[in-house]
């Protein structure tokens, strides 16, 4: 079953990407959403049926090189049955949703077929995603994280005939070659401290690893806070943290359906399963952990005061997501590694549902993207405004306070900021997110407002002609809703309940769970690790070291805690309903009040223009360098300098010789034995 | 006994009672209109005799006081040598039939050539290596100048004919010197009597003589000079004839004269042979960027193989042996296709060998441009094809005896010489159309063969289609 999962979306791929022409372009996307659906449904049975124990499926084996070896195999539990349901979910939808969006593009002109190589890119980037997310190795996982990397840059680069998508595509394939640097190099020093890439031996290591000592850049480190830091600083590549998240508000330039699938749901959130997956190793890495907390809520609180003055409806929830990812990181950072796949879950959902509704709303307006431009849209098309709504008010996180009921971000989001402030002792952490969590709230109801509420500023024409986007992309939207309203009050108490609840969801080995009989393979596991010093990997999807108790600590937190980010939502409506409704004068009065700082956040803190100027221009001059005078000069002007003057000169001479005379070639023959002769003599008076 | 030493060289005997016998037979009979059927017979005869071979009983024996050995080494050269030259022989009739100069003598004047080689590979004295050296160098003589009319292909025998003569001269002499020093002229005599720590230097410039008469037969620079004339002139199914069978022939003398007889002093020719092989690798590889003739090119192209073929002979190890046998075998596979293409090239009904004729084959007759292009990216060595894992073989050998240098030099030779084989390639697919384009050739059995050739070249990579085991038996053989 877990292969069907894993290749069907290939299968979809395969045929839909290479074998189109011949099936008819119709069955080809009709194929890969087919595949899709069954993947998801099959996703869903496992993670409903999913037991405690960690079951691992090999596939075939992959690499055996000294004593290197890695397996194609399945790692099945907890968080990867999460992943399934995220992925498969929301990619399916997806899927569905695409049929309507890329129906008329006008990107393309009426005789070009793009439509099947896009459900194959994304069938594609499924696939990887699921052999991320499935990987028990982290070789398996890289090949994962690079194949997303790509179908990111095929798919945001999908408009190859526009400039500006081209360089997104390549700007995020770049920026995240930083972070898969790193990624790499933790790699790379895991197996050298380890000996192994398994999660399993590297999971019995980490104790000692936290003992040993690394140098690295001529410094000595801690070895497990040195890998922790270079392993997060891959996620930080591929989650758009702070410092390495230039490229995703660029990725906008894909079609919508991407950024919902790839830039909000899924691969962006790699990032956050990687810190989950390799929590046993971040628990004996306390430096590492408090350096995640620290970029997560930077991120957050840097992406919100960004998000609070941009006009293109996709670039505000773009930076939502990298806000977003910031609370996970925090999440992470202090420990509460269930929390922040909690908010990964909901996150899912509700932004793939702003992204999708946001879409809709696009391809209503004829693919018009600035807000100042919209308004009064909420008669035009009611499906979609309710959608968006759905949408909004759970990532602002409505709710009923003090109680576990409200939309999914309701019961997420608190989760987040209550495990900040029991992990940072309410330190900065905490503050930054709650902070956050009012701007988030201010830019999605001015998101709202701004284009459902009001007159229509548009010129008329876009207006009167906007029309509700068909059925088969709203019924995404629909299915999407239901997500954001209950997914946060149904797992509640999965993720973020009592102890024994998250430990008994997770598989965490507790006293709750120590009287279960062993099954066989976890004996065949514990026979393999006899030579360990018997040792065990840690019981288990996630793992938090007794001493973790951010969990616990978490819900007994005081009530002003509780109802903090409730009272910044509040805060933040209120502020939006103020400048965009009661008084609309107010926008266009602070931005020339407070110029200097509205142009700093217009212009995303100069995070582009500083990279600009240190890296950007610096590495255009080192290649010029290199493809001028390197490459043009010593390497071509050698090989043409060869190749164009001393051949065709040997080559002259050599024909030179070949007379046609008899009496010439004896004489070549006889001065090769004098040669030989000669060389027999010399040969003999060495000796 | 008598009767067991005539029982080991029994293929060779029969040979050559049949080359007498159909001789007068025909003599007395039609004489040419049988030409055709003869030279079926006798590729049927050659192909009879490799399997009378193949399913010999794997042993080594040694007939006449040890001037013949029949071991698994010269059973594989055999082999590779009648098979061969079965298909040369069934490829040329057609050509030469159609132009006019079969004649009943050619397939058996070439019988008693594969007779010579059959004896120099077996030979295991000075004697019986020179006697079947002659026997097939005369017969060859004779083949180059086989179209009398022709200017050009008299002149091609002539010339090989002197410069054959003043090589056998040089052989002889160093045969002379070997024995003077020696004592003897049987291979097993001269190996147990040479020093192996210090050789006399007469000794050593008889060796050297040796080398350089058989490095005229594998033309090996500078002993090369003939090969351009002779195979430009000589008529092209005789041309296919030379660059194939004689040169399986005249390694695997050299292999075996070098191993048998002066197997102690290894490094006093290794040094010699490196020599060679790399000027052989970089004059083929410089020269033939200059040619505008097919069959020039070849020629260069075969001295070229050469040197790489030496490579493995340098490494003067029991896997350079292999190397070389697997070379040499994979070079006669695609040098028979390449020339199947050059037979079949031809404008008008005259046959014709510029290489701009080829221009844009690849609309006329698109089966025969991808063939050439397998074999001319195989020639080049050009993975996946065959002749890479060839090139690679001799390579890893000269490698593994620490010849480091002299794989650099290969793989260096090789990208130059990737040069000519490439732009052929180009003519084919990006050339201009020329005004006359070449006819279309209907030969059936010429078109059989570039195609098997060519197939070979991509499917043979798996195990090289056995033939490696069997050259590594070979190699056993010769060394142990």
């Amino acid at each position: 079953m877990e292969q069907i999962i894993l290749f069907s979306p290939l299968i979809g791929a395969v045929i839909g990407g290479f074998f189109w022409k011949s099936i008819g372009e119709k069955a080809a996307i009709y194929l890969t959403i087919v595949l899709l659906f069954a993947s998801c449904f099959l996703s869903w049975i496992v993670f409903l049926s999913h037991g405690l124990a960690t079951e691992k499926i090999t596939l075939f084996r992959w690499i055996v090189s000294g004593n290197l070896s890695a397996d194609w195999s399945i790692r099945l539990d907890r968080l990867t049955s999460i992943m399934l349901v995220v992925v498969t979910s929301v990619s399916a939808l997806v899927h569905l949703y695409s049929v309507g969006y890329m129906a008329h593009d006008e990107n393309w002109q009426d005789d070009e077929r793009y439509k099947a190589r896009f459900f194959a890119y994304l069938s594609f980037f499924t696939f990887a995603m699921l052999m991320l997310v499935t990987s028990d190795n982290l070789v398996q996982m890289f090949f994962g994280w690079e194949g997303v990397g790509v179908a990111s840059y095929l798919l945001i680069g999908f408009y190859y005939k526009k400039q500006s998508a081209n360089a997104a595509a390549i700007k995020a394939f770049v920026v995240n070659r930083v972070g898969d640097f790193g990624f790499a190099l933790g790699i790379f020093a895991l197996f050298m401290v380890t000996g192994s890439i398994n999660f399993d031996d590297i999971f019995v290591a980490a104790p000692k690893l936290a003992e040993t000592t690394l140098t690295f850049l001529w410094t000595d480190w801690n070895a497990a806070n040195l890998i922790a830091i270079l392993l997060f600083i891959g996620a930080m590549g591929k989650s758009a943290q702070l410092f390495l998240h230039t490229w995703l508000p660029d990725a906008m330039e894909g079609p919508t359906p991407v950024s919902a699938l790839i830039h909000a749901a899924t691969m962006v959130t790699a990032g956050v399963f990687l810190v989950c997956r390799m929590s046993p190793l971040m628990e004996y890495a306390p430096a590492a952990l408090g350096f995640i907390t620290i970029i997560g809520a930077f991120t957050a609180f840097v992406a919100a005061t960004i998000g609070l003055v941009q006009n293109d409806i996709k670039r505000v929830i773009a930076y939502s997501t990298m806000s977003q990812l910031g609370y996970m990181f925090v999440a992470a950072g202090v420990g509460a590694y269930s929390v922040a796949m909690f908010h990964l879950f909901t996150h899912a959902f509700f932004k793939a549902m702003l992204f999708l509704g946001a879409g809709s709303v696009i391809h209503a307006m004829h693919h018009e993207q600035d807000m100042r431009n919209y308004g009064g849209l909420r008669k035009k098309i009611p499906y979609t405004f309710w959608a968006m709504m759905i949408g909004t008010l759970a990532i602002t996180g409505v709710g009923i306070p003090l109680t576990h009921v409200g939309f999914a971000g309701f019961l997420s989001k608190d989760a987040v900021i209550e495990s900040a402030w029991a992990g940072t002792n309410a330190g900065f952490a905490f503050w930054t997110l709650v902070i956050a969590a009012l701007f988030t709230s201010f830019y999605s109801w001015r998101l709202m407002l701004m284009t459902f509420f009001g007159q229509p500023k548009s010129d008329s024409h876009a207006y009167s002609h906007a029309k509700e986007s068909p059925m088969v992309m709203l019924i995404p939207l629909g299915l999407l809703g239901l997500g954001a309203i209950l997914s946060g009050m149904i797992w509640y108490s999965s993720f973020f309940g009592k102890d024994y609840q998250v430990a008994n969801f997770f598989g965490i080995e507790s006293e709750y769970q120590q009287t279960l009989p062993k099954t066989k393979e976890e004996n065949i596991v514990e026979k393999n690790n006899e030579k360990l010093e018997d040792a065990l990997p840690p019981q288990g999807a996630i793992y938090m070291s007794p001493e973790n108790h951010v969990l616990h600590d978490a819900h007994y937190a005081p009530i002003w805690v509780k109802i903090s980010p409730f009272i910044a939502m509040l805060l933040g409506l209120l502020m939006a309903l103020w400048f965009y409704v009661w008084d609309k004068k107010k926008p266009s009065e602070w931005a020339s009040t407070l110029d200097p700082l509205y142009r700093f956040l217009l212009n995303k803190w100069y995070f582009d223009e500083i990279y600009e100027i240190l890296f950007v221009s610096r590495a255009k001059v080192i290649g010029r360098i290199f493809w001028k005078k390197g490459d043009g000069g010593i390497i071509d002007g050698s090989i043409n300098g060869i190749a164009m003057s001393l051949v065709p000169l040997v080559t002259r001479i050599s024909t030179r010789f070949q007379s046609g005379y008899i009496f010439s070639y004896a004489l070549a023959m006889v001065l090769g034995i004098l040669l030989l002769l000669t060389w027999m003599i010399f040969a003999v008076g060495v000796k | 006994m008598i009767y067991d030493d005539l029982n080991i060289i029994f293929p060779e005997i029969f040979l050559s009672v049949y080359a007498m016998v159909a001789l007068l037979g025909v003599v007395y009979t039609s004489k040419d209109e049988l030409a055709k059927r003869v030279t079926w017979v006798t590729a049927f005869i050659f192909i009879l005799v490799a399997f009378l071979i193949i399913f010999s009983e794997e042993k080594t024996e040694i007939a006449f006081g040890g001037m013949f050995i029949n071991d698994a080494f010269s059973r594989f050269s055999k082999i590779i040598i009648l098979l061969s030259a079965a298909v040369v022989l069934v490829m040329g009739q057609e050509y030469m039939s159609r132009r006019g100069f079969l004649r009943f003598e050619y397939p058996l004047i070439v019988t008693l050539s594969v007779v010579g080689m059959m004896v120099m590979v077996s030979a295991g004295d000075l004697m019986s290596l020179y006697m079947g050296l002659e026997l097939q160098s005369l017969a060859l003589y004779v083949i180059a100048a086989f179209k009398k009319d022709s200017v050009k292909s008299t002149e091609a025998g002539l010339k090989y004919f002197v410069l054959g003569a003043l090589s056998s001269g040089l052989l002889l002499y160093g045969s002379a010197l070997v024995y003077g020093y020696s004592g003897t002229t049987l291979f097993s005599g001269i190996l147990s009597n040479v020093s192996t720590d210090a050789p006399s230097l007469g000794l050593l410039f008889g060796l050297a003589l040796v080398i350089a008469g058989l490095a005229f037969k594998v033309s090996a620079v500078p002993f090369h000079m003939w090969t351009p004339d002779v195979y430009e002139g000589a008529p092209t199914p005789v041309t296919a004839f030379f660059a194939t069978v004689p040169k399986m022939a005249a390694i695997c003398l050299f292999i075996r004269v070098m191993y048998d007889a002066f197997g102690n002093i290894i490094n006093d020719w290794q040094q010699i042979i490196a020599l060679l092989s790399i000027l052989s690798m970089f004059l083929g590889a410089f020269a033939a960027i200059g040619q505008t003739d097919l069959k020039r090119l070849l020629a260069y192209s075969s001295i070229a193989h050469m040197g790489y073929a030496l490579i493995g002979l340098a490494a003067g190890t029991e896997f350079g042996v292999q190397s070389v046998l697997e070379y040499m075998t994979i070079y006669i596979t695609m040098n028979i296709g390449v020339f199947a293409i050059v037979m079949s090239m031809q404008q008008d009904g005259q046959s014709v060998t510029e290489i701009a004729s080829l221009k844009m084959i690849s609309e006329t007759d698109p089966g025969k441009a991808i063939a050439l292009v397998i074999l001319l990216f195989s020639l080049a060595g050009i993975p996946p094809m065959l002749g890479f894992f060839a090139k690679f073989e001799v390579l890893r050998a000269a490698i593994n005896a620490e010849l480091v240098y002299l794989a650099v030099l290969g793989v260096l030779a090789s990208v130059i010489g990737a040069f000519y084989y490439l732009r052929i390639v180009y003519f084919i697919y990006f050339g201009e159309m020329p005004e006359t384009p070449l006819d279309d050739a209907k030969s059936p059995i010429l078109r059989t063969i570039w195609t098997a050739s060519a197939a070979i070249m991509i499917f043979g990579i798996v195990s090289l289609l056995g033939v490696e085991q069997m050259a590594k038996a070979a190699a056993f053989s010769l060394l142990n």
